[in-house]
């Protein structure tokens, strides 16, 4: 009797390291992956607070899982599927949140850059709870001082999942001069766009800042002729050197245009900082967006149009 | 994408303007200019020039 009680006792202690083990290891999985860069974003406390919590709650999902595995306690495992409907949630506010702040930005993201944060946000939840679904198997069955070992490397495999391609890995990009044909705006020798009026044409060409962008190979190239891919890359440079745009100065509005013999992209800027190192590097380092990724090259056909 | 509305002219050369559009005639070149960029920031729109004599006025 005594002796049951007591390995009843030892049992639950034991749920609990294992339990435990795999909450702190998803939750420092979410804070790793919280982090505020350029974009500002999730800039706010209440952002982290919402994020955080909808971490923890994941990491307990995903820990308790073990425990009701190995009671077994099957009922219980099905919660997580419950749980992956309540972190659809998350991408839905997260759309509803950016798609609101869009209307009052002047240069805009971009849906399809909005869905990308929304989705990565989904994601990671489901990361938290992978990783502390591991790591309290590992606890459970080898150990707390492997588990811990486990969790570590989990985490840092989780960080991997972090940073995306940039558009530094998939194009060159190199400085270019602005300059009018007529009134028509070109970035070496690809057309931008018009502009009337000569006090605005004097300065962009004293103030505006272009670049253009090679793609390696077909791929990069189908990827940086996506609109919303475009529109990702003219707001991540707008966010970082500042732009002269304002809503009655609409010509300023960061553009870029593609040349459709060559592929390659001109981009026109007028920033608050004319640094073309600042803006090749602000260019190097914008996202590649996961819709606007395509992989013509692997299909047999892209392949045979690349020749 | 959003498509451009053309909003005003600014004309130099009324002669070769027509249509359902407000058409302002500017007295000479320095002139348009003027008009045409009080319009654009009324408007919030930028200006084209088409070459002829007239700007145009477009939302984007």
């Amino acid at each position: 009797m005594l002796d049951s009680k007591f390995r009843r006792g030892d049992c639950m202690e034991k749920y609990l390291l294992v339990a435990v083990s795999g909450i702190l290891a998803g939750f420092l999985t979410r804070i790793a992956l919280l982090r505020v860069d350029y974009r500002q974003y999730p800039g706010y406390p209440h952002g982290f607070v919402t994020h955080l919590s909808m971490g923890f709650i994941a990491a307990s999902l995903g820990a308790i899982a073990v425990p009701a595995l190995l009671k077994p306690d099957y009922a219980a495992f099905t919660f997580l599927a419950l749980a992956a409907q309540q972190f659809r949630e998350i991408r839905s506010m997260e759309r509803q949140t950016l798609e609101s702040l869009e209307e009052s930005e002047l240069v805009q993201r971009g849906k399809d850059y909005i869905e990308g944060i929304a989705r990565t946000f989904e994601a990671r939840n489901y990361l938290v709870m992978a990783t502390a679904f591991v790591t309290s198997l590992i606890t459970q069955f080898l150990g707390l001082l492997p588990g811990i070992a486990g969790g570590i490397v989990l985490v840092l495999i989780s960080l991997l999942f972090k940073s995306g391609d940039t558009i530094g890995d998939i194009c060159e990009v190199v400085p270019a001069k602005l300059n009018f044909k007529d009134t028509i705006l070109h970035v070496d020798h690809i057309n931008i766009m018009s502009v009337g009026l000569k006090d605005s044409r004097k300065k962009i060409l004293h103030e505006g800042l272009g670049v253009i962008l090679k793609p390696k190979n077909d791929d990069a190239r189908a990827t940086i002729h996506d609109i919303g891919q475009r529109l990702a890359i003219a707001h991540t440079a707008a966010t970082i050197l500042g732009t002269k745009k304002d809503i009655d100065m609409p010509e300023f509005t960061p553009m870029l245009r593609k040349d459709p013999d060559t592929g390659q992209v001109g981009f026109y800027i007028v920033p608050n900082e004319p640094d073309i190192k600042a803006l090749i590097e602000a260019v190097k380092q914008a996202p590649v967006l996961e819709s606007a990724a395509t992989r013509p090259l692997k299909s047999r056909a892209g392949r045979y149009a690349s020749d | 994408m959003s498509k451009g509305t053309i909003m005003a002219a600014v004309t130099i050369a009324p002669d070769y303007i027509t249509g359902d559009l407000p058409i302002v005639i500017a007295r000479d070149e320095d002139e348009r200019e003027k008009l045409a960029r009080h319009l654009a920031n009324v408007l919030q729109s930028t200006v084209h020039d088409l070459g002829n004599g007239t700007y145009l006025i477009v939302q984007h």
